[in-house]
């Protein structure tokens, strides 16, 4: 596979993006607000609760489960993106030119691929820095010391957030093949978002302790197995003839 | 420059493209003729390596299309303009071929002056930074199929590249193919327009799943349809065509009070038809012997498949 070529894909999938509003927006502006929501509630909360404040007990449970949000948005937001890469191109009708060139199935896949991943983990990760920075000038004064950063959100930010979305693109890829409309795809590629959701619930009823590195690590694992299976059926499902004879 | 030896593409049980074989010389215009669903497109895509066929032989200078690490080749001496153009509608025209220019792995320079030459001469140059969305279908058409060129292609495959344009720009397009085919590149041109195949291409094969001819505009003409006489008479009564039909000749129509007789030799078939009409009674005001068109031939062939 020659990198270059699935570079020149990835960037001309860029400009593109960057001259459609509503990507941006979509890609950037959830996870800001989020970064910004969930500091001010815990602000809010502590004026509320006058000088007692959230006692650090409750903050330590609060703040870890608060990080796992950046997982389901990792489930999420590539959908939008990768709609646009995918099944945008198969309306616009630009895929069968794009697939007359010089390039193999797997260059044009892993481009779309990168189009895909990089400003959605961007801007994830650009988010959760601010989200961290936020939460530690706030919850200092309570506890004491700086929560973050911390090993499990390492583990989070850095290992779950990219595989989720990994996964998120390669369910984007495969669900592309059977719609032929950019916002029934977003409304099918976002359901990957539910499992992630299940995951938050479960750890805030006390199911699953996402505050425990093992757990995490456990997840990280089911999530790269997945992976690797969504991948095999995302290379089958994007093959030349596949995509010009049987994709709707 | 591109052989195919009994191609044939099936999807399930439906048969696309039925044993087709065909031969096109480098520097050669080819017109691919048939009605929609002849399999026109399906050869093309197969000969992009685009599609993988069922069986049979293809091959373009020497590669076959069905061996992996010859498509690549293929692909690198081809240009194609599909039926869609297919154009990313927020890029400018200049971005559009840019794009295309690097996965061809053309240099920087060479994309600059490709890119320049090919817009200038589609009278797009102006135009260059506008992006691709807003352009009308014939300013898209040119653009798609500037970028089939954005690399300098031996082989140019067009499906269908004059369809659902006005006739200014279809004569654009059909001009610049015309110096295409100065510059010696071989090309291969789907269409329906018959018109259009015989000002453009040196010769045409008329495919309705199977090759039903091949051969030059002119030979279609002559060796499919032959000629017409047409005879106007000052009336035409049952007598004359009674006395006509005992003739060995072609088919004998009548329109109005004149008479359309198929022959293969008017030299000679001309003056017994002539005696025959006098003979019977007629009065003939004219003889005119009319040479059949690439159109005549064309729905006769594909008339004989129906």
């Amino acid at each position: 596979m020659r990198l270059l070529k699935s570079w020149i894909i990835a960037s001309k999938d860029f400009k593109v993006f960057f001259k459609k509003k509503n990507i941006i927006y979509s890609i950037f502006i959830v996870p800001l607000i989020v970064s910004i929501l969930f500091p001010a509630v815990v602000e809010f909360a502590w004026h509320r609760n006058g000088a007692s404040g959230i006692p650090g007990s409750v903050l330590t449970i609060l703040l870890p489960a608060f990080t796992f949000f950046y997982l389901i948005l990792a489930g999420m937001i590539p959908t939008t993106i990768a709609s646009y890469s995918i099944v945008g191109e198969k309306v616009e009708k630009s895929l069968e030119p794009l697939l007359a060139t010089p390039t193999t199935d797997g260059e044009i896949l892993f481009g779309k691929g990168i189009s895909a991943f990089l400003p959605p983990i961007a801007s994830i990760l650009g988010g959760a820095v601010l989200y961290m920075v936020l939460m530690d000038l706030i919850t200092y004064a309570t506890l004491g010391y700086y929560f973050f950063p911390n090993w499990n959100t390492g583990i989070v930010l850095f290992l779950l957030v990219p595989l989720a979305v990994v996964m998120s693109v390669e369910w984007n890829v495969i669900i592309s093949a059977r719609v032929s409309d950019v916002r029934v795809a977003q409304q099918v590629g976002v359901l990957l978002m539910l499992p992630f959701g299940g995951i938050y619930v479960a750890g805030e009823l006390g199911l699953i302790n996402l505050g425990v590195a093992s757990n995490l690590l456990i997840i990280t694992g089911i999530l790269l197995i997945i992976d690797v299976l969504l991948l095999y059926v995302a290379k089958a499902t994007f093959r030349r003839e596949e995509i010009l004879t049987k994709w709707k | 420059m591109i052989d195919t030896e009994n191609l044939t593409k099936k999807f399930g049980n439906l048969t696309a493209v039925d044993q087709l074989s065909i031969h096109v010389e480098e520097g050669e215009v080819f017109g691919f003729l048939g009605p929609n669903g002849a399999g026109k497109t399906t050869t093309v895509r197969m000969l992009c390596c685009l599609i993988s066929k069922t069986s049979g032989e293809a091959s373009i200078a020497g590669y076959d299309v069905d061996k992996e690490a010859d498509s690549i080749k293929i692909r690198k001496l081809i240009g194609y303009v599909p039926d869609n153009v297919g154009l990313y509608d927020e890029l400018s025209a200049y971005d559009n071929l840019d794009f295309y220019g690097k996965l061809y792995d053309c240099t920087e320079a060479q994309r600059k002056e490709n890119i320049q030459r090919l817009l200038t001469m589609l009278g797009l140059w102006e135009k260059k930074d506008v992006a691709a969305g807003t352009f009308s279908k014939g300013m898209r058409q040119k653009l798609a199929i500037a970028r089939s060129l954005v690399h300098d292609p031996q082989v140019l495959f067009m499906d269908e590249p004059t369809a659902n344009l006005d006739p200014e720009a279809s004569k654009t397009v059909r001009d610049f193919i015309l110096d295409l085919k100065k510059e010696k590149r071989t090309i291969f041109l789907n269409t329906h327009n018959l018109d259009e195949a015989k000002r453009i291409c040196d010769r045409i094969a008329i495919l309705n799943t199977k090759l039903m001819a091949v051969g030059t505009p002119e030979e279609l003409e002559r060796s499919i349809s032959g000629k017409k006489t047409e005879i106007q008479l000052d009336q035409v009564n049952d007598a004359i065509i009674a006395t006509l039909k005992r003739l060995p000749l072609g088919n004998i129509a009548a329109d109005g009070n004149k008479l359309i007789i198929n022959v293969t030799n008017p030299e000679k078939e001309n003056p017994i038809i002539v005696n025959a009409i006098v003979r019977a009674g007629g009065h003939i005001q004219s003889v005119i012997v009319v040479g059949s068109t690439l159109e005549d031939a064309y729905l006769k062939l594909v008339k004989q498949i129906k």
